[in-house]
């Protein structure tokens, strides 16, 4: 009894697998033929520079994804608006060499926080207990330490970087960019509801001076909100011997096209809001006629900028990078 | 606080209800909006507390933005004097009203100065000298009954004397009297149901100033040309309907309704459903279903710009919380531009205040800046103790569905807060996001304590801002 069963079940285990590869052949041949009767002609250099391109679809060239930058270049036939600001050198110049075009000078670019509005430096005076979000806090209230222009460390620029290159330290409670991370794409500046991030040039060996404040209150004002606060005094134009710096809106604004990087303003600043990234620790290398003092002041800047301490000496390794002018 | 305390002390009450007026009510019946909403503690401590006067401030700082819309423009340069009463600030748009002075004396600064947020706003600061009056105020005490006035010169009136709706919004009124040819308003609905939990302004304007409140009634049938007035008003304020329920008495247009309790009846959307059952479209203003909304309080300092040519100088402010003593919650007539920090000395700031809310405690604002001043829209000072400042920690979404069933606007609040996270504005656009009022009932319902609103916000505000550039584009 069990074996005529199983006898049974085998015939109708033949049958079912013959009608199905029987199925699968006449779906492949029909397939066949409506591929290709509908094959779409696609140039093949969007594949090949999609496959150049990070793809991590952030948006920071303004297309949709790094497929539609490829396909927008291809159809332009040029890099020229439609440049990935996040790619490496080599690739950028690979997309030219597909494309037939010059790659053109791009200057590598990174992000940095124009804010020092630290824990210590401009302490909480009401707590904020609601959505994480900054676009939200800013339309609540000027921040936990008061300042209406000032990083609220709600997090925003972490979330839409799509390079893991922000985090928020847990005791300064302010953005970190990661160096070695940042593309430059600049998704974060535009994600800051405060305009607190800007995209700057990374500089000759990865070296930078900029104004790490974004206050556009009158001096008194910024002074009670935080110390760390630019007060537009202008004695960094002052110092500039390149006519870098311009102060608008109670704000110095450090030019990085015309900055030398002589850290003449740094010393000058009377509130520590000019800061020097990277710089070798003992003495300027650079012909900076400076006094003394002015180079252990740069150094104390060092540790309140937001950069990690070990990244200065990694910095020498990346000297081919092309020197913003 | 016991609630024995506050039974005997609303057993203080001194108004007498007669017979008469206790069936009369009854037979009112009552009535509420159909769709969602919720039942927040009322803890109305100053409840049964007459309305004191605050001391006048040494400095008064004038905000040019004290109402909805455009910023007043600054008619006074420094060194001025100013009398009580006086332009200092002249509307600047469409939207937009004219602010007068709260205090006499000279004006020491044109600048821009922190309110509530912290954020810096244009604001006048008059340095008080005494307390003259503007000559074309009348200050008697006594009530004027005859109405002088035509409907387009009450209409002016109000824009002159920067008269802005005190019931939370300060959405300049004479706007919604200025109608089309094409429309047309059958229903004046008077705003006294005060749903909002805590404040108490309202009942006491209408307990103390029965009369001028009906006045400005009368003032306001004519100015929008309406067949009746309707007064909502929530029932667990009897003694406020008995009041009125008396007073209507020889003014046929008006009549009260009261309200069962439910929050957010005060909403310009749900009280016209509860009263006249008909539903505002979305996107459209009241009018377009032949409504006027306006706040009880409204109606008196209307009384009083119409009859005795007096602006909106002073607010109305309840000023309670769980950590103040039950002796403490009092209702005061602060002049505007008091500093925040005067009442919180006058009061003494509690040892468990975890947070001051100006506003209500459902839709205010957090006071982020204590230095800042009093605008016409405080309608509440509060300071909320510790324990009830704080929010619950957040927890997911149970999918439990009470946020929807307590939306008055039937939306999805679930959706609408995740849409907004994932930053989907335009599905967010699809599910109705422009019509939430923002009234909080989901945040407050949420057992996982989940920033609903917030989330709401953001995304009410990215998709309006969409909105607005397609319709630029499109232009």
């Amino acid at each position: 009894m069990m074996n005529v069963l199983l006898a049974v079940e085998v015939a109708i285990l033949w049958k079912a697998m013959l009608i199905l590869f029987i199925i699968g052949i006449l779906a492949a041949v029909v397939l066949y033929f409506i591929a290709k009767k509908f094959h779409v002609e696609e140039d093949p250099r969007i594949d090949e520079i999609c496959a150049l391109l990070p793809g991590a679809n952030c948006g920071g060239c303004g297309y949709a994804g790094c497929r539609n930058l490829a396909e927008t270049a291809v159809k332009r036939g040029t890099m020229e608006g439609c440049t990935c600001p996040g790619n490496t050198k080599e690739n950028n110049a690979k997309i030219a060499q597909i494309l037939g075009v010059d790659a053109g000078e791009t200057v590598p670019k990174v992000a940095v926080v124009r804010c020092q509005g630290s824990c210590t430096n401009s302490p909480a005076k009401v707590s904020y207990d609601a959505a994480e979000s900054c676009f939200f806090a800013n339309s609540l209230f000027a921040g936990e330490g008061l300042c209406p222009n000032g990083c609220l460390g709600c997090g925003d620029c972490v979330h839409a970087c799509n390079f893991h290159a922000i985090h928020i330290d847990p005791e300064t409670k302010l953005p970190v960019v990661d160096e070695t991370k940042c593309v430059g794409c600049g998704v974060c500046a535009k994600s800051c509801p405060r305009g607190v991030i800007e995209v700057r040039p990374k500089g000759l060996k990865d070296r930078r001076v900029y104004v790490a404040c974004n206050n556009k209150e009158k001096g008194a004002v910024a002074m009670k909100n935080c110390k760390a606060a630019c007060i537009g005094c202008g004695k960094c134009v002052k110092a500039c011997p390149f006519e870098a710096i311009t102060v608008e809106n109670n704000l110095a604004y450090i030019d990085p096209a015309k900055c030398k990087m002589c850290r003449k303003c740094v010393a000058e600043c009377p509130k520590n809001a000019i800061v020097a990234v990277n710089f070798p620790a003992p003495v300027a290398p650079k012909p900076a006629p400076a006094p003394k003092p002015e180079a252990p002041k740069a150094e104390t800047d060092k540790p309140a900028a937001a950069e990690p301490k070990p990244e200065a000496p990694a910095a020498p390794e990346k000297t081919e990078n092309t020197q913003p002018e | 606080m016991s609630e024995n305390r506050i039974k005997e002390l609303a057993g203080e009450l001194a108004v007498e209800i007669s017979k008469e007026i206790k069936n009369e009510v009854k037979h009112l019946g009552k009535k509420t909006f159909n769709m969602g909403g919720v039942h927040p503690e009322a803890n109305k401590f100053a409840h049964s507390k007459s309305v004191e006067t605050f001391d006048l401030p040494d400095q008064a700082v004038v905000y040019m933005t004290q109402h909805l819309g455009a910023p007043a423009k600054p008619v006074v340069q420094v060194g001025d004097k100013v009398k009580v009463g006086q332009l200092v600030g002249e509307a600047n748009g469409f939207v937009s009203a004219n602010i007068h002075a709260p205090i006499s004396g000279t004006v020491t600064k044109i600048d821009a100065i922190a309110d509530i947020t912290g954020y810096k706003k244009p604001a006048v600061v008059i340095k008080r000298e005494g307390d003259e009056w503007d000559e074309s105020i009348d200050t008697s005490e006594e009530i004027v009954r005859e109405i002088k006035l035509g409907k387009e010169e009450i209409i002016a009136r109000m824009k002159d004397r920067g008269i802005v709706g005190l019931g939370g919004a300060c959405f300049p009124t004479h706007i919604k009297y200025m109608l089309k040819p094409e429309q047309k308003c059958e229903y004046l609905i008077i705003n006294a149901a005060e749903c909002e939990p805590y404040i108490s302004t309202d009942n006491r304007v209408v307990l103390e100033r029965t009369e001028q409140c009906i006045i400005g009634i009368e003032i306001a049938l004519i100015a929008s040309g309406a067949d009746q007035a309707v007064i909502g008003i929530e029932d667990n304020k009897p003694n406020a309907i008995a009041k009125l329920t008396e007073a209507v008495h020889g003014h046929p247009k008006i009549r009260v309704q009261p309200l069962r309790i439910k929050y957010p009846q005060g909403a310009e959307k749900q009280l016209i459903k509860a009263i006249t059952g008909r539903s505002v479209p979305n996107g459209a203003l009241p009018i377009s279903v032949g409504c006027i909304v306006n706040n009880i309080t409204t109606m008196y300092v209307l009384y009083q710009a119409v009859q005795k040519n007096k602006p909106i100088i002073q607010a109305y402010t309840t000023v309670s919380g769980k950590s103040l003593p039950l002796e403490k919650c009092k209702n005061f007539r602060i002049r505007l531009g008091t500093p925040i920090r005067d009442i919180m000395n006058a009061v003494g700031i509690p040892e468990d205040t975890g947070k001051i809310i100006a506003g209500g405690p459902m839709m205010g604002k957090a006071v982020a800046n204590m230095d800042a001043c009093a605008g016409k829209g405080m309608s509440s000072l509060l300071f909320l103790s510790e324990k009830e400042a704080k929010r619950g920690p957040v927890s997911n979404c149970l999918r439990c569905g009470k946020c929807v069933e307590g939306c008055p606007m039937g939306l999805e609040p679930y959706l609408l807060h995740a849409l907004s996270d994932l930053q989907r504005y335009e599905d967010c656009e699809k599910n109705g996001i422009m019509n939430c009022i923002e009234c909080g009932s989901c945040q407050y319902i949420c057992p996982s304590n989940r920033p609903i609103l917030d989330y709401i916000r953001v995304g009410k505000n990215k998709t309006g801002a969409m909105i607005r550039a397609r319709a630029a584009q499109n232009k």
